[in-house]
């Protein structure tokens, strides 16, 4: 289409002065409101015990959420893209986004139905002395829950690029199953695992929601970052609450420059097996 | 479930979501617009930070958006739309602005540009071109995104909780209702109001898959 460039200009305008009061304002303000009261109260901040026990606690929470949800996305994506059926693949897709688009207390809230003291485990439970609900390890599961898809939906547009050739040329060559997965098929994926790993690192650093329904909020024990901000800010403690802010943002833009790292490369990777020389047709 | 104050607090969360769906569908397509054809300084940026929504926990969110439209903005006493319903809208505008845009963009590189110049050799004006021949292309993206952000929006707990006071028949969204029946201990309530979000998000993802297939097939 063929613009005039004041219509241009205006178009550009408006869409960055959107960005601006939508976005660019409100995240620039953390970092105003950390520093405003000088240098030393941010440094109480992040040597509160109360903050680092809620840094460590987030810290376990994203390394048992995450290998587990790769290891399930992958297999997962796998079942789903070389089933030999399209039946009711929809209702698949709708299950998989579904811990998406699902409110995350409705998510907190389904684990204490079930897991909670009058849930359907909640008196086996316990008997058995395990606490799940107002305690780490309910947590960690609601973490799992909101995490879930990414790894998923990540690699299942990739395992369909890829396609199957390649693990059967493997296959024809005798290779076992075990070979032709971590020999041809991960490392064909490995990209869209890779971005599906920083997606997950991210929502499982920062869910809110989900924990606030099932953590019992103790200060030092069922404490991650993100409540750990909200209760600072509930006790008037600006400072802290902007200071700890600062640290999940700061995770939030790394995790972003991760994930242009990893996203184009997951591109160009598809496009270069589409570009695979003839010879490979000899192998089918 | 016929608790009136669950009715309000469902109704208040339909009404601004659609509200916030609908300027999503606008702004979002604009953004992409301006990402995809338009060249300019800083571009990269830019298309970084769209990204920033989906990487900020959602209390970080909620804080920031305090601090700007609370009762301390740097702006002064009318950017305070703490505790209003106007405050609810601009929260879930944030959280929500990578859907429609990153739905669009992908597409609108893929739109094949000799259609616009076949119309555009013809006398077509700007205008009508795009009326005519790229939203009829777009349209499922934008519908696909859309329907994401209406998901997003309608559960949306983080960044509101501070800054919408919650008070119960005015600014008392539907997940905020339900966290309040749970810390008081009425879980039967919560879970009422929790199946009507959960089938709504249900059909809300049955939705947009059914679109994205759509659109895939325009591709092809």
């Amino acid at each position: 289409m063929r613009n005039g460039p004041g219509s241009r200009y205006a178009l550009r305008t408006a869409a960055l002065a959107y960005l601006a009061v939508i976005l660019v304002v409100p995240c620039s303000m953390i970092v105003y409101h950390t520093f405003k009261d000088g240098l030393e109260p941010v440094w109480d901040a992040l040597t509160d015990p109360a903050f680092l026990h809620a840094l460590r606690l987030t810290l376990l929470t994203v390394a048992i959420a995450v290998p587990a949800n790769t290891i399930f996305g992958v297999v997962c994506a796998m079942a789903l893209v070389r089933r030999k059926s399209d039946r009711g693949s929809w209702f698949f897709n709708a299950a998989i986004g579904l811990p998406l688009a699902l409110s995350p207390v409705v998510v907190g809230l389904s684990l204490i139905l079930v897991y909670g003291q009058d849930g359907w485990f909640g008196g086996w439970l316990v008997d058995s002395g395990i606490q799940v609900i107002f305690s780490i390890p309910g947590i960690v599961l609601a973490t799992m829950f909101v995490t879930l898809p990414f790894v998923v939906r990540e690699v299942i547009p990739v395992l369909r690029e890829v396609g199957t050739d390649q693990d059967e040329a493997a296959w024809t060559l005798g290779a076992s199953k075990a070979q032709t997965f971590w020999r041809v098929t991960l490392p064909a994926i490995r990209w869209g695992v890779a971005y599906g790993i920083v997606l997950t690192t991210a929502r499982a650093l920062g869910e809110y929601g989900a924990v606030a329904v099932v953590s019992g909020r103790l200060a030092g024990q069922t404490e991650t970052l993100t409540i750990h901000v909200d209760e600072q800010y509930l006790r008037f403690n600006e400072v802290a609450a902007y200071t700890t802010s600062l640290v999940l943002a700061l995770l939030a833009v790394l995790t972003l420059v991760a994930m242009n790292v990893s996203k184009p490369r997951t591109q160009k990777e598809v496009a270069d097996v589409d570009r695979r020389p003839p010879g490979d047709e000899a192998l089918r | 479930m016929t608790a009136p104050a669950a009715v309000a607090a469902l109704e208040l969360t339909f009404a601004a979501s659609l509200l916030v769906v609908a300027v999503n569908a606008v702004t979002g397509t604009l953004i992409a617009w301006v990402l995809v054809r338009d060249n300019f300084r800083g571009r990269s940026v830019v298309n970084a930070l769209i990204d920033l929504p989906f990487a900020l926990p959602t209390i970080v969110a909620g804080l920031t958006l305090l601090a700007v439209y609370g009762p301390k903005s740097p702006f002064g006493g009318w950017a305070d739309v703490s505790y209003t319903r106007t405050a609810i809208v601009l929260a879930l505008l944030f959280v929500t602005l990578p859907f429609v845009v990153r739905a669009v963009q992908p597409v609108l590189v893929e739109l094949d540009r000799e259609m616009e110049e076949a119309a555009a050799s013809l006398g077509a004006r700007p205008a009508t071109i795009f009326r005519r021949i790229v939203l009829p292309n777009l349209m499922p993206a934008v519908l696909s995104g859309a329907a994401l952000s209406f998901g997003k929006a309608v559960g949306e707990f983080g960044s509101i909780v501070l800054i919408s006071g919650n008070i119960p028949f005015d600014t008392e969204v539907a997940s905020v209702h339900i966290f309040k029946a749970i810390e008081g201990d009425d879980p039967a309530a919560a879970a009422a109001v929790s199946v009507v979000l959960l089938v709504l998000s249900f059909a809300v993802l049955v939705g947009a898959d059914v679109l994205e297939r759509r659109s895939r097939r325009h591709d092809a």
